[in-house]
């Protein structure tokens, strides 16, 4: 059996797809705490772009017709990502564990040959100590590339350093 | 809750590296670290689920303006699977590309090409029961980019796919038989292993065509598959 088709780099014209209201995940009336999550994407030498395309998924709030757990949003002109959701709940982790709440990202961008997924968690969160994946990661300072912090009312924000000093940690999923 | 099945690690040589000094787009977004190992969760075995009557399907991309694209119009058309061969039903395949001329409707594209006013280059399908799409478009022009002197890519058609979990989402390109360019695009030349990167160059199919209409051409996908059920403890 044949592997997997090889990934190729999104490039910079995917906005030929894009639907902006897909950056709002609570469009079919979802009903819950409504959060946005946001953030700055930015390369090795510190510049922010415009032309990447950054999904979430969340497994929390279940998928429903009026939640689909999934977003797009493309970066503007400052680099911004924007998606309006639901503030996700503890899951299920491997074994006994819980997973403090989070959101998993996907980040797509002419230069990068596959997409690079990371996670969005939130500062305050008492499982954030315990979360399996964020015990994984020894560095404080690296871990903490993975926690979003409140940015005014119900907004979170979570840069995104794809290389260099203060690099986001990317999972290898 | 039994711990869900985790998706396969990659077959080594068949992904390309983020690093790629060829690609010189790589150089300042690639990563230096290495990503940080983590078994699959519920959050990566599961992903979201699009559907045809949510999601308008665009089927014909030649039809998309007042009168038909310029082109050449063909069919691509082929079947989505995992690695063990299993047909992936009811999942969406998005497509782009440039027009005839080698030119994208984008504000960004700044290539001295026309744009066709009837040609925007977007898709949608949904594969059927048994993993099958097909998507009438035209086929796209090469075009110059900046990775050095009078670089071209070579012929190709961006696709996006899903599939069943976050961790089979998919975005690659297609290319065309035949192409010399493919014998000098870093991007398609990125994957190590020939026979990987030659399946991402799609057949010439007779079949596929719609006689005295538009050419066939089959591009078959492979997405990642379901690793062995761990043993319970």
């Amino acid at each position: 059996m044949p592997a997997a088709t090889a990934s190729q780099t999104i490039g910079p014209y995917w906005h030929l797809l894009e639907d902006p209201s897909w950056a709002d995940l609570t469009r079919f009336g979802a009903e819950g705490e409504r959060i946005e999550l946001t953030g700055i994407v930015t390369d090795g030498d510190g510049l922010a772009f415009p032309d990447a395309c950054i999904e979430i998924w969340q497994s929390s709030p279940d998928m429903s017709d009026r939640f689909p757990g999934f977003g797009r949003s493309g970066t503007d002109r400052d680099g911004r990502f924007r998606f309006v959701t639901l503030k996700p709940a503890p899951v299920p982790g491997r074994g006994n564990a819980r997973q403090a709440p989070h959101i998993a990202i996907w980040v797509l961008a002419r230069g990068l040959m596959r997409g690079l997924a990371t996670r969005a968690y939130f500062a305050g969160e008492k499982l954030n100590e315990t979360d399996p994946l964020l015990a994984s990661i020894e560095d404080k300072a690296r871990r903490d590339t993975l926690i979003a912090h409140p940015e005014g009312q119900g907004v979170w924000r979570l840069d995104i350093r794809l290389q260099g000093e203060g690099e986001t940690v990317f999972l290898d999923v | 809750m039994p711990d869900p099945v985790p998706f396969r690690p990659a077959v080594a040589g068949t992904q390309p590296p983020l690093d790629l000094p060829t690609y010189l787009g790589t150089r300042r977004r690639r990563p230096n670290l290495p990503p940080h190992p983590m078994p699959h969760t519920v959050t990566e075995t599961t992903g979201p689920v699009f559907t045809a009557e949510r999601f308008a399907p665009m089927a014909d991309m030649t039809r998309q303006g007042k009168e038909g694209a310029m082109g050449e119009r063909i069919v691509v058309a082929g079947r989505v699977t995992d690695e063990d061969g299993r047909a992936v039903p009811h999942t969406m395949v998005e497509i782009w590309q440039a027009n005839a001329a080698g030119r994208y409707d984008h504000a960004a594209d700044q290539h001295d090409a026309p744009i066709d006013p009837n040609f925007h280059g977007a898709g949608r399908v949904f594969t059927d029961e048994d993993g099958r799409y097909s998507v009438l478009t035209i086929r796209p022009g090469a075009y110059p980019w900046p990775n050095g002197p009078n670089s071209w890519r070579a012929t190709h058609i961006h696709f996006s796919l899903f599939g069943p979990a976050f961790a089979t989402r998919l975005v690659t390109q297609m290319f065309f038989p035949g192409d010399p360019l493919l014998a000098l695009d870093p991007i398609f030349l990125g994957v190590p292993d020939a026979r990987a990167r030659d399946r991402l160059i799609a057949g010439f199919d007779p079949e596929i065509a719609v006689p005295d209409w538009a050419l066939g051409y089959r591009f078959d996908i492979v997405l990642r598959g379901r690793g062995a059920t761990p043993v319970e403890n």
